[in-house]
């Protein structure tokens, strides 16, 4: 449980920032500091579990059927990366609290931070493969989120831009690599994959798993060639950068390798391909390194060939290569994040960040000079610090190494490294600190207040403690961890300062006599760099996702043209083929042998008379109103048809449907042109008529071909369920509100939306150009004088009563008879229309009061709660119920559970139909300029004689 | 009976079709009407059809005609209604928006161009 918790935090934390940056910036700072300090406390509490090798691990089920549950584990490998997350993190929380500016909004700042910091500890502590992949892609985004938080800056839109793109796309390839790896082993939690290590290296889809896997790890961890997006990073805030780059983002691939370490390592793939891609990564981010001026950037240069180390340690593929890529990575989280904040706090008291413009600051600032000094040292790998330690092993390692034959290649390449490591790092402390005292900096520099010196000073601690004691203080982590790396028997090794002279020693001196050599020469070499032509990864990243971008715009352009005619032709042409392929596919087609109904006269009739509606309004269809009378005597023939067929239901609801869709096209017909211009050539209507016989030809076949046979139906459950267990004897009914509840429950919600989406078309026709046309509108076609008659608004008025007791009626007999509360709804929103028909608007609505918003929103409601009903009760929800109740004079009758649904299916339908009518009319009356009437009738015979001038 | 069944629902998919590939607002809000009945028509057939057999459980009755597709219907009838609602005042809106009510949605253009259709 608090494993999980440790996940949550940070993301039920991060609303905190937000809302407690009203109470000030030091709030702020303190709530987002309590809860990583919360989290880093919860970690801390299981640490002597893991310590004694425990493995701690939580499961809850979510989608089994894929294989996705939520399962964390801690152990040593989890633990070490969760506490550098947590711990750097709240070290660069008190810190931005500082670096932050008035006018940067801190608040979203530590939202972003949380939201990141949760992500990273989901990808360290995930036990299933696809929640690391989630909680991968979150870092993605919220790292983007992070790095362009000053979006005032180009810079930082752009850097934000390119780490999304590079890292985004490699956490796709990722996950196709994960998913392969998942198949496999037949499972993705991460305990099964890691017992599978024969079976997974003797897979062929072992090497494109692999490097799908490296492409996601590389991406995250800038190893070359997509080292080119982290230099861009660096436009972000310090403290981002100090966060991001180095203890989690970029580590989040070296993460990765050494979790899949156990199955995927050992193979000359793995060797080669890592190995290689760390050495070149190392050497070339330490040379880039030591030509940059910009602070920041060495520094991002510098976490590139650090990585890159990391990356060659574990491709070696050793135990012993495992255990110093986990020291080392212990080590750089120590100075790098110290010398990131550094690096923050010069820039924020200088006011430059470029090494030319430095010097002296061991004047001006002894305290963090003190601290980044002693920090620089370390990254150089000098001795009693813990950077040395590392850099050692992995001398050593490189030492025993042998690429293709080559035993002196690798030994050379990161001697030439670890001497670049030493130039660059020496740059950065004689450059900045010594020299001669300068005053012409843009601000006056002197040491940084408390609070943001000590986070950097805590960490320089741990550099100087870990190189002196290493055993001491690191030696259990390492342990730990590494065991859990390796997933094995630890070799035997030494943390220790002094070895011995042995071979790494010799290559260690010669890297720091040549890097200082090379220090020396720095001058005429750096000028000899800016003469020589470089690529610009930046310049060609820029062409390549222009090239993509223009590409993706031609395809979308030419597809997606606004046609809709285009869209539909092409919709209908595929459904068509669709069902002629499958259609020939089959080696019997049409008819089959279930026997026949005879044909009788009436269906003879209505079969006519259909096919002559549908002829008629293709071929009138410039006659919009003739259109619409035809298309609705269609469907009264398809209603009659439903009868006809033994499906009385339907009939109901068929030709109540009718007449309201029928009032609601004559509403808009009122509005929009009466005739469709003739525009189509003649080859255009050939065309379409062809498309459409062989659709129509398709479908008649179809049907033929299905009718001709017999079948068997799950309808007999149905049949016999309906009655015992769903209390009604209309089956339809039945299936409806019990069977195919949550079915109906869904479709009544977008029956609302459809209401809501309607209002709000209208809502806003008050503005803009339809406006205008509506004010500007000349009614065309002859009123009549009579706008509300005294017959209609009589007989509408008799007739409501009586229509709502219908509506009533087939309601309540729904669940037996034909009925329910579709047509219930239906019949009670014509009778309410045709008040609204004949007296008027204004007159109905003021009498009838009714909130449509608040009928749908009740009918959802009310259908919803009879579901939730059941599962208070522990049944499935919409488990329906029912009994018999005795009332004296009505006697016994049903009342079944799924009445209360079927009056939400009621209300919502009512609401519907009523809100899309009613706002219809809205428009209708802007555009006839007529007045709200008030008056039920025109003449009104109950009042006054009318005056004669009136009538003229 | 099951072939003016088939032809009927052929018929109804074709003018439903065809309509709907025209270039006004209005004849592809009726053709999409059209299109329904055929699909619904269709639905109701996959059930076979059944003449006096309706699927109100009763002591009398023998058989019944399958309730199932019925059921998928009714809800098909009363969402449709709902989609041509939403079309027709969407149709409504961008005529009164553009001024013309061709279904590309383009400002005013000379009705006569006539290029699109």
């Amino acid at each position: 449980m608090s494993l999980t918790l440790i996940v949550l935090l940070p993301f039920i934390g991060a609303v905190l920032p937000a809302i407690m940056i009203r109470a000030g910036r030091n709030a702020c700072a303190t709530a987002t500091g309590s809860v990583t300090l919360l989290a880093l406390i919860l970690l801390a509490v299981q640490a002597p579990a893991v310590f004694s090798g425990e493995v701690i691990s939580v499961r809850y089920d979510w989608l089994t059927g894929l294989g996705l549950n939520v399962t964390f584990f801690l152990d040593g490998l989890g633990f070490l990366f969760a506490s550098l997350i947590l711990g750097i993190g709240l070290l660069i929380i008190i810190y931005a609290r500082f670096y932050l500016s008035k006018d940067d909004p801190m608040g979203r700042f530590y939202v972003f931070l949380l939201l990141f910091q949760g992500a990273m500890v989901g990808i360290v502590l995930s036990d299933n493969i696809l929640l690391l992949l989630i909680f991968w892609e979150l870092t993605s985004l919220s790292s983007f989120l992070l790095i362009g938080y000053w979006k005032h800056l180009p810079e930082g839109r752009q850097g934000a831009r390119m780490a999304l793109t590079v890292t985004g796309a490699g956490g796709l390839a990722m996950i196709a690599g994960m998913l392969i790896l998942g198949n496999i082993v037949g499972s993705y939690d991460l305990s099964v994959i890691l017992q599978n290590t024969d079976l997974i290296q003797a897979s062929p889809l072992y090497v494109p798993a692999l490097i799908l896997i490296l492409l996601g790890c590389f991406t995250k961890s800038a190893q070359f060639p997509f080292h080119f997006w982290l230099p861009h990073a660096m436009a972000a805030p310090t403290p981002v950068s100090a966060y991001l780059h180095s203890a989690t983002m970029v580590k989040a691939g070296i993460f990765l390798m050494a979790r899949m370490w156990p199955v995927l390592s050992g193979t000359p793939e793995w060797f080669y391909i890592v190995a290689t891609a760390g050495l070149i990564t190392m050497v070339m981010g330490a040379w880039i390194a030591l030509f940059k001026d910009d602070l920041k950037g060495l520094l991002a240069y510098s976490t590139v060939s650090h990585l890159g180390l990391v990356t060659m340690l574990f491709g070696f593929g050793t135990p012993m290569a495992a255990v110093a890529g986990v020291f080392h990575i212990i080590n750089h989280a120590t100075f790098k994040a110290a010398l990131f904040m550094t690096a923050g706090i010069i820039d924020h008291e200088t006011g430059t960040r470029s090494i030319r413009r430095l010097g002296g600051l061991m004047h001006l600032m002894p305290v963090a000079a003190t601290i980044g000094i002693v920090a620089a040292l370390s990254m150089a790998g000098v001795a009693p610090l813990n950077g040395f330690l590392s850099k050692e092993m992995m001398l050593q390692e490189a030492w025993e190494t042998t690429w293709f034959d080559l035993n002196w290649l690798v030994p050379l390449l990161a001697t030439i490294g670890a001497l670049f490591s030493v130039a660059y790092s020496f740059r950065f402390v004689v450059h900045v600190f010594f020299g001669p005292r300068r005053d012409d900096y843009p601000a006056h520099p002197h040491d940084p207040p408390f609070g943001m010196w000590a986070p950097p000073a805590f960490l320089v601690v741990l550099v100087v403690l870990i190189g002196l004691f290493p055993a001491v203080v690191a030696g259990p982590l390492v342990a730990v961890t590494s065991a859990a790396v390796i997933g094995g028997a630890l070799p035997d090794y030494h943390l220790a300062l002094w070895h011995g002279v042995n071979p790494a020693l010799g290559m260690s001196i010669a890297a720091i006599i040549g890097g200082l050599l090379l220090l020396w020469r720095h001058g005429g070499l750096s000028s000899a760099m800016e003469n020589m032509s470089r690529p610009d990864a930046k310049a060609m990243f820029d062409i390549v996702i222009a090239r993509i971008v223009g590409l993706s715009r031609l395809i979308s352009d030419n597809l997606h043209d606004g046609s809709l005619q285009r869209y539909l032709s092409v919709m209908i042409v595929a459904a068509v083929a669709i069902g002629a392929s499958g259609f020939y596919a089959q080696a019997d087609h049409l008819a089959g042998t279930r026997a026949i109904l005879p044909v009788t006269l009436p269906a003879l009739i209505g079969w006519v008379l259909l096919v002559v509606s549908c002829i008629a309004v293709v071929f009138t269809h410039h006659n919009r109103l003739y259109c619409l009378l035809l298309s609705g005597v269609v469907g009264l023939i398809v209603s009659l048809g439903f009868v006809y067929f033994s499906a009385p239901d339907l009939a109901l609801t068929q030709i109540s449907v009718e007449v309201v869709t029928v009032i609601l096209m004559l509403l808009a017909l009122n509005i929009l042109p009466k005739e469709s211009p003739k525009e189509s050539t003649t080859s255009r209507k050939f065309r379409d008529g062809l498309i459409a016989s062989i659709a129509g030809l398709g479908m008649g076949g179809a049907v033929w071909a299905v009718m001709t046979r017999d079948y068997a139906s799950i309808s007999d459950y149905h049949l016999a369920q309906s009655y015992v267990g769903g209390g009604g004897n209309n089956v339809v009914n039945v299936i409806l509100v019990d069977f195919r509840g949550f079915d109906t429950f869904g479709e009544i919600i977008v029956l609302g939306i459809a209401a809501l989406a309607i209002f709000a078309l209208i809502e806003t026709v008050t503005q803009g150009e339809a406006a205008k046309r509506l004010a500007g509108w000349v009614v065309q076609a002859r009123r009549s004088k009579d706008r509300h008659p005294l017959m209609t608004v009589v007989a509408t008025r008799v007739m409501l009563p009586l229509a709502l007791m219908v509506g009533a009626y087939i309601f309540l007999r729904g669940h037996g008879e034909p009925g329910g509360g579709f047509i219930a709804g239906l019949v009670v929103s014509i009778a309410l229309i045709m008040q609204y028909m004949a007296s008027g608007f204004g007159w109905a609505q003021n009498r009838l009061k009714a909130n449509y918003h608040g009928m749908i929103a009740l009918g959802v409601l009310a259908a919803g709660i009879t579901g939730l009903a059941a599962v208070v009760g522990g049944f499935p929800f919409l488990t329906s119920d029912y009994g018999y109740v005795t009332w004296p004079i009505v006697g016994t009758f049903e009342l079944a559970s799924a009445m209360g649904f079927d009056l939400g299916v009621f209300l919502t339908v009512v609401g519907a139909v009523m809100l899309a009518l009613a706002k219809l009319s809205q428009v209708e009356r802007m555009a006839g300029h007529v007045e709200i009437n008030v008056e039920p009738m025109d003449h009104d015979p109950s009042a006054a004689a009318p005056s004669p001038s009136k009538e003229a | 009976m099951e072939f003016l069944v088939a032809s009927s629902i052929g018929i109804l998919c074709a003018s439903g079709v065809y309509l709907m590939l025209r270039g006004r607002t209005f004849p592809v809000v009726v053709g999409l009407a059209l299109l329904t009945y055929a699909v619904n028509v269709f639905l109701l057939a996959m059930g076979r059809l059944a003449i006096d057999l309706p699927p109100i459980l009763s002591p009398d009755a023998t058989a019944y005609t399958d309730p199932l597709p019925q059921a998928l219907v009714l809800t098909a009838i009363v969402i449709s209604f709902g989609m041509t609602a939403l079309v027709v005042v969407l149709a409504l809106r961008t005529y009164l928006e553009i001024g013309n009510d061709h279904i590309d949605g383009l400002p005013d253009r000379t009705p006569e161009s006539g290029d699109k259709n």
